[in-house]
């Protein structure tokens, strides 16, 4: 099977949408001539040419609005934010008029945009560049929102994006972007809503997504060397839909839960997914639920503090696993 | 013919006003062609606009209209002229202030009064309210309800028009207090940047709610299209023959050289912002007055029309009582029609769940007990 990286399978994904289908242009800042400012698209413009590898100005609302309109006549536009942290200046487009033109039309438009990007802290480029925003997004009925943690899944989700009828929200990581994998050639896609259990466990769940998942794999084999604990880990793949019943069996298995994401602790991800868990599976569990996630404040600049305290890493993920199993 | 209508009249008979007769528009390359059904019919539609939306006045007020009710009372000579110049690819979206366009448009008036009600027959299944009709078969694309968002999704449908390879052209209709939000001008620059076929068309009622013009804009709001290098127009929208010879210029260079251009239209509301607003504090009631007895777009076009012996006043009647009854009967429909129900709600959420089969797995509605 062919290794590539997570930049690469995106771009695989992209290059085999834009050939299947005449309808995909991408479309953002810096995607065309410049080659992406993050690569994913590079050599793109050279081989599929202006008009389905759109540079546009750095202008979001109007952009991002523009493909929401674009789409709702059949055009299927692959918006790269540079930064998901960018989505604040779109966010009427996206969540007023992506989100809700459905609704609001009693069913009568589709809207099959994908808006996708980095979101990501982690590269010490401060608070107005370190948003992830899933739980935003995913708190918007009407929207999908999918976080890849590695190339394969990159590539099949990405394509799934594309040929979605509903709006998707892709979220990318900086840092993932050159991790390697094995990817299946050819025309590979993955329903949302599928979680992947990345590891096998009995004595611990660990539900997480993105980079996090990275985190959370090398902090489960640390737990088997060192402790003898085999620890389940979770991909959830896409926030919404959220692949709830993978998590309720793997909690029946092993009646204890840590949550590790990239999120602060007020209405995140895995605040949803406690409420779920203890909800629908209050007498699984033999201990309350935990999270590992980013410390409470705006992302800090200082690089090693960012990385070693205030971001999620396998240190404080190991720290959050002994307290669960204490 | 219905004679309960309850809605008082804005134009039930000529007033003494001081209109021109002819149009110096009505020899426009737009208008010369317009054969006596088209001219009637263009009448008719204005006419069948205020008789739907004074009988709304009275529902809203007995409370079985919910929300918002912007009002298009005075304007109806934009979206009718607009709209009638409209071919099968030309695409229009609005903001709040959308009941004109639709029936502009062809919506039949039934559902928008269902609408209106929240009832399950309206336009939107009872989903949108008055800011938010639609009807993608007619090419009209809402009913939008922030100001200037709908901006840049006038500007896509522009650009899809475009990259398939169509002949036709989007209006993406505002009003002046839009022009403001930073959308409109994100959206005036990929239009004249990618030259899309895309026509601003910024119907200037003078106020924004309840902020004048002068309190609120600095300079000529078209103007502001030379900052981008488009083409800008201005005119009357009292005059359908007016509103249609200038869209009709723009809306030809627009099909035939992708060019966008930004048109002001000069117009007037009578009625408050939406009927919540009480109309005392920003404006005298004599400047509405002067407006209605020199410019009210009905009686501009109804004296038109018997000068050019197009109308009688036995039509004109038969027009007028028609187009209440209509009204009456678009009420009759929204009484009968039943709400949506609780199941109702998380249908037309996403395309996927809509389908007999869904695509994706796992849970994507999240509910409370």
């Amino acid at each position: 099977m062919p290794v590539i990286t997570y930049r690469e399978a995106i771009r695989a994904a992209l290059s085999e949408e834009i050939e299947r289908d005449p309808n995909v242009v991408v479309m953002g800042e810096e995607v065309a001539q410049f080659n992406g400012a993050y690569k994913v698209t590079e050599g793109m413009y050279e081989k599929y040419g202006p008009k389905r590898i759109v540079d546009t100005p750095i202008s979001e609302a109007g952009f991002i609005g523009m493909g929401v309109g674009a789409s709702m006549l059949g055009i299927r536009p692959v918006m790269e934010l540079m930064f998901w942290s960018f989505y604040s200046v779109a966010f009427d487009q996206i969540v007023n008029n992506a989100a809700n033109v459905r609704y609001m039309s009693g069913g009568q438009i589709a809207c099959p945009i994908v808006i996708r990007g980095p979101a990501n802290g982690g590269t010490n480029v401060g608070a107005t560049h370190s948003h992830t925003p899933e739980n935003i997004l995913a708190h918007h009925p009407g929207l999908k929102v999918v976080v890849p943690s590695n190339a394969a899944d990159a590539k099949a989700l990405m394509k799934t994006a594309i040929r979605d009828n509903d709006p998707v929200m892709y979220l990318e990581n900086t840092i993932l972007y050159g991790e390697k994998g094995e990817v299946p050639d050819g025309d590979i896609t993955l329903p949302f809503g599928r979680a992947n259990i990345a590891r096998l466990g009995k004595d611990l769940t660990i539900v997480s997504y993105g980079r996090c998942v990275v985190h959370s794999l090398i902090a489960a084999e640390k737990m088997k060397a060192e402790k003898g604990l085999d620890i389940e880990v979770i991909d959830l793949r896409t926030i919404r839909p959220l692949d709830v019943d993978t998590v309720l069996k793997s909690v029946a298995k092993t009646h204890r839960v840590l949550i590790v994401e990239e999120q602060r602790p007020f209405c995140s991800v895995g605040s949803h997914l406690a409420a779920i868990i203890q909800e629908e599976a209050f007498d699984e569990l033999d201990a309350p639920i935990l999270r590992v996630g980013t410390i409470d404040a705006p992302a800090i600049y200082a690089p090693p503090v960012e990385k070693q305290f205030q971001l999620p890493n396998p240190e404080r993920v190991i720290a959050g696993i002994l307290k669960v199993m204490a | 013919m219905s004679k309960k209508s309850s809605a008082p009249a804005e134009t039930s008979a000529l007033s003494d006003v001081s209109i021109a007769v002819p149009s110096p528009h009505a020899t426009a390359a737009a208008n010369a062609g317009l054969t006596t059904e088209q001219r009637i019919e263009l009448y008719r539609k204005m006419v069948r606009i205020r008789r739907f939306e004074e009988r709304c006045l009275p529902v809203y007020n007995s409370g079985k209209i919910g929300g918002f009710l912007h009002l298009y009372i005075g304007q109806e000579a934009v979206a009718v002229g607009a709209c009638s110049l409209m071919g099968n690819d030309d695409h229009v979206i609005t903001a709040y202030r959308d009941h004109g366009h639709a029936i502009a448009v062809g919506m039949d008036t039934k559902p928008l009064m269902a609408e209106l009600y929240g009832k399950v027959t309206g336009c939107s299944k009872g989903k949108g309210g008055s800011m938010h009709y639609f009807a993608p078969d007619l090419n009209y694309w809402g009913g939008h309800g922030i100001v200037g968002g709908q901006i840049p999704l006038g500007t896509g449908l522009a650009y899809a028009v475009k990259y398939q390879g169509k002949k036709g052209a989007a209006m993406a209709f505002m009003g002046d207090g839009a022009v403001n939000q930073g959308a409109v001008h994100e959206a005036y620059n990929l239009a004249a940047l990618w030259d899309l076929p895309v026509i601003f068309v910024i119907e200037n009622n003078r106020y924004s709610m309840g902020t004048s013009q002068e309190r609120s804009s600095a300079g000529q709001l078209g103007k502001r299209a030379e900052a981008y290098d488009m083409k800008w127009y201005q005119c009357g929208g009292h005059d359908i023959y007016e509103v249609r010879a200038t869209l009709d210029l723009a809306l030809n260079r627009a099909r035939d050289e992708f060019k966008p251009a930004v048109v002001e239209i000069d117009t007037y509301r009578y009625r408050g912002h939406s009927v919540a607003d009480p109309d005392k504090t920003y404006r005298d009631r004599k400047e509405i007055e002067d407006y209605r007895n020199t410019k009210d777009p009905l009686q501009v076009f109804q004296k038109q029309l018997l000068h050019e012996k197009v109308l009688t006043d036995a039509i004109i009647e038969e027009i007028d009582l028609a187009a209440r009854a209509e009204a009456d009967r678009a009420v009759e429909f929204a009484e009968a029609s039943p709400f949506p129900t609780a199941d109702d709600i998380q249908k037309d959420v996403y395309w996927e769940t809509d389908q007999p089969k869904r695509t994706s797995e796992g849970r994507i509605f999240f509910n409370h007990v």
